[in-house]
């Protein structure tokens, strides 16, 4: 038996593939006399479709056929109404898919989706959010399934008892996913059966939604995802891009390309949802908290309820014996927001971990320590113990390496040469949980084996992970095994979202490898020997155990630089440490964590999606005006974790790594800007009129 | 189809190859390789040059080939990702690339690589960037800051860059480009 390959640093396996252009994304696969389709976009809010006008676009060369909801395939569930498309001649919200050109080349498809003429009876619309919007309301529950409100203790009383009072509402705007591969699909009819290539971050959920609104047995429909060119949520749920390409080619009876173009992302597949958040924290005057409140407000549209677990993150983050968390929304005629990377924990640990750097200032300690004593042992809430809990090794870890130590809190006085010069930290957290997912382990003769499992590789370096964990499982030579992943005909898994994919998958995998070993004891197989295992029974179990509560914790120190003449802001350094369980690939944990890490930076600088109160759209819908960070930006920034051995998670002890890097990144920064010129941002992004007033005054002292 | 005064022929040379290809004159250098030449290494991220993820070389420099008409490109020699390996040996900066874990999703991977080739190609020959502070001084150093901002026209959403600056530090040293 080798030496373990779990913990090992170890390259992609597809990188090779990936660094030759050899790797093939959703529509890169060859396919025999492919056509294309082209999506047409309402250029109202909220309408009835009067008249549609086909003429001139049928008329172009080359155009096979434009659907729209009177010819359109019917579609047969009505489950998720964002995938219901093209079946009712209403608009929802700007930007929604009113008709499909389908054409023999991109270019005429293109060019006869700007000929389809739309008439509509528009109606009046909101698109606004603001906290006296009329619409707001309760919703059942929030994002997945945790419950609207909590209260422990007497939030009002504990607060009005307090000697230290932090009061102050936090902004965040709309942000897009903007994966770096627009949501694209290959669709092809069979023989009855429906085969589509598609960028996703689950085939199995998405070949089960497909059957259903396709009206097929679920094992008529295969979808293969071998490579994803990122997701960061937008991709997890079906997305239209498969749904229309399946229709287009039921319709033409020919294999269908469709790529929805960078702009279209910005309204057709999900974005968080802007917020708006008031903390209020009741403290004594060395810190340590008795009142946590946080109210969030965030909105959803008419089609689908999407609720934010916008303060989630606050119910278990610091202690206090007197706390409360709240969410309302709005349903708006807007595009249905979604998850973004960490949804609810992102924007909310903005607002809690910027309100907990204010009471640092209000109490005159400092923003580490404070963080410290506030650290809960049990969950605030439940009173239930973690099953690990480092966010004080995090701080303590990560204020050693950062150079911490001695820092003077005064605001506005550090100056390198033009510079004005700070430091901010933040704390984070993320749930650690596992789904139920099945795998199989195949010995061949030869003395290979092949481990299969549907997980998805959207570049967080899964297909790598779970093969190491195949290979130790195995106890056999790792050139021997060989993985398969990103095909809806391989076992059933969930999906790459909520940090629970290598802790679900690796589960399944090192299951059904024991499983193989078990069934073929010391000797070779004389043929081929293949067992499936499903984690189920494990995975609910755990679900069910209420003795530990599971977190992934991390803190974050940043400094940033603030120009004095015109308020540009440089992150001159970067620190994540984190808490994450067993890290299984070393460098593609550190390379997903500073991934999140820099879409912290973005978030707090750079991305701001703006939406026209007038038109009801996104105005700044490409790279040119929303701007994401680029390579200039990022100067040094460095991830790693503490040692953590947590027994009660999953086989291998892991907690995911996706989301994690971005929790709390942002406050970090602007708690950073802070301390460079005294200015608290509580709108975010950050931008250079914010500060230019401030640093511009300071320049003059 | 278009009509025929729509369509032109066109001629490229792509990785050591000739086309010779009848086009809609619509359709873009990037569009030519991956739809007409099954070249799907370049790749469309935005269509609009803002990007960077279908950078190819063009005569050697790097460009983005969704902003070039292929019937602009006619009579051009083209590079792709495709074309970097010699065989099965990878270009240094490609096995940099994977010995940095310069790349996550791999969606800019294509165009990063390309954009780079062609950039220590322009070091090379001494091109200041705006970040050089003395254009009279001779071939630019290529610090870590002049990397990161000659490769920012090259987006990478999952935040590889300091592992791109790091594959592309190594390539240079390697190769002497970096003083």
């Amino acid at each position: 038996m080798s030496a373990p390959t779990v913990g090992r640093p170890h390259t992609r396996l597809e990188g090779r593939d990936k660094v030759t252009g050899a790797a093939r994304y959703a529509v890169e696969y060859p396919v025999d006399g492919v056509v294309y389709a082209w999506a047409v976009q309402a250029d109202v809010v909220r309408a009835g479709i009067t008249r549609i006008d086909a003429d001139a676009a049928l008329a172009t060369p080359g155009v096979l056929t434009v659907l729209w909801y009177a010819n359109a395939p019917r579609l047969h569930s009505e489950t998720n109404v964002d995938l219901f498309l093209l079946q009712r001649p209403e608009v929802h919200f700007r930007g929604q898919v009113v008709a499909l050109v389908v054409a023999e080349t991109l270019e005429a498809a293109r060019e006869a989706a700007g000929l389809v003429r739309l008439d509509y009876d528009t109606l009046p619309h909101s698109t606004v959010l603001s906290e006296t919007h009329p619409g707001l309301y309760t919703p059942d529950h929030v994002n997945p399934a945790y419950p609207t409100n909590t209260a422990v203790g007497d939030f009002e009383a504990g607060y009005e008892a307090a000697e230290v009072r932090v009061d102050h509402v936090y902004r965040t705007p709309a942000y897009h996913n903007n994966p770096m591969e627009p949501h694209a699909a290959t669709a092809q009819w069979r023989d009855g059966e429906l085969v589509v290539h598609d960028s996703n971050q689950g085939s199995t959920p998405v070949a089960q939604i497909l059957a259903g609104l396709f009206d097929l047995p679920p094992d008529s429909v295969q979808v293969i995802s071998e490579h994803v060119g990122g997701g960061f949520g937008s991709k997890g749920t079906p997305r239209c891009q498969s749904v229309l390409a399946a229709m287009a080619a039921r319709a033409v009876d020919r294999p269908v390309r469709l790529a929805l173009t960078r702009q279209q992302l910005f309204s057709l597949v999900g974005y968080r949802t802007p917020t708006i958040q008031r903390i209020r924290l009741g403290a004594d005057a060395d810190g340590r908290l008795a009142a946590i409140a946080h109210d969030a407000i965030s909105q959803t549209s008419t089609l689908t309820e999407f609720a934010e677990q916008t303060a989630v993150y606050t119910r278990g983050m610091y202690a206090a014996p007197h706390r409360r968390t709240s969410h309302r929304i709005a349903r708006l005629d807007v595009p249905t927001p979604s998850w973004m990377r960490a949804p609810g924990e992102c924007p909310g640990s903005f607002a809690l971990e910027s309100a907990m750097d204010e009471l640092a200032v209000a109490c005159g300690v400092d923003p580490v320590e404070l963080r410290i004593r506030n650290d809960a042992r049990v969950d605030p809430e439940e009173g239930t113990p973690y099953s690990s809990r480092n966010l004080v090794a995090c701080l303590r870890e990560g204020a050693a390496r950062f150079g911490w130590a001695d820092r003077d809190p005064t605001v506005g006085v550090r100056r390198q040469g033009r510079w004005l010069v700070g430091t901010g930290v933040a704390g984070g957290s993320y749930p650690a949980r596992a789904g139920a997912s099945s795998a199989s382990a195949q010995a061949n003769p030869d003395g290979t084996y092949v481990v299969r499992i549907n997980a998805a590789d959207i570049g967080t370096g899964a297909r790598t992970a779970l093969w190491q964990v195949a290979v130790d499982a195995l106890g056999v030579p790792p050139e021997r095994v060989r993985i398969e992943i990103g095909d809806s005909r391989l076992p059933p898994a969930p999906l790459a979202g909520g940090s629970t994919g290598t802790a679900s998958w690796s589960w399944a995998v090192s299951k059904a490898c024991r499983a193989l070993r078990d069934r073929l004891g010391d000797r070779p197989p004389t043929e081929e020997v293949r067992v499936e295992a499903n984690t189920a029974p494990e995975t609910n179990a755990l679900s069910a155990d209420r003795s530990y509560v599971r977190y992934a914790f991390g803190a974050h120190f940043v400094e940033v630089r603030v120009d004095v003449d015109s308020g540009e802001i440089r992150v001159g350094r970067m620190l994540g440490m984190f808490g994450v369980g067993r890290v299984v690939n070393p460098t593609t944990t550190r390379s997903q964590l500073i991934g999140g890490m820099t879409m912290g930076i973005s978030m707090a600088l750079h991305e701001e999606g703006l939406l026209d109160p007038r038109f009801g759209d996104w105005v700044n819908h490409d790279f040119a005006t929303y701007h994401i960070t680029a390579n200039a930006d990022v100067e040094q920034i460095e991830a790693d974790w503490v040692e953590e051995d947590d027994p009660h998670l999953n086989p291998l002890g892991v907690k995911g790594v996706g989301e994690i890097g971005i929790v709390g990144s942002a406050a970090a920064v602007t708690n950073a800007v802070y301390h460079a010129t005294g200015v608290r941002i509580r709108q975010l992004p950050v931008r250079l009129d914010k500060l230019l007033p401030r640093v511009t005054a300071l320049q003059g002292q | 189809m278009p009509e025929e005064t729509e369509r032109s022929s066109v001629t490229l040379a792509v990785n050591g190859q000739q086309h010779r290809l009848r086009l809609d004159n619509r359709t873009t250098l990037l569009d030519a390789l991956r739809e007409h030449l099954g070249l799907i290494g370049a790749k469309k991220g935005c269509d609009h040059g803002q990007c960077g993820s279908c950078t190819v070389l063009l005569d050697g420099r790097r460009v983005k080939s969704c902003l070039i008409f292929a019937v602009a490109a006619s009579g051009s020699a083209v590079v792709s990702v495709e074309g970097l390996a010699d065989g099965a040996d990878l270009q240094p900066l490609q096995q940099c690339f994977i010995d940095h874990d310069a790349f996550q999703c791999g969606y800019c991977t294509s165009g990063q690589i390309c954009s780079a080739t062609g950039m220590l190609d322009e070091v090379r020959k001494g091109w200041p960037s705006v970040v050089t502070a003395d254009l009279a001084a001779g071939p630019a150093r290529l610090s870590e800051e002049e990397i990161r901002e000659r490769m920012s026209g090259n987006l990478c959403r999952c935040a590889a860059y300091q592992q791109i600056v790091a594959a592309i530090r190594a390539t240079a040293t390697a190769e002497a480009v970096l003083r």
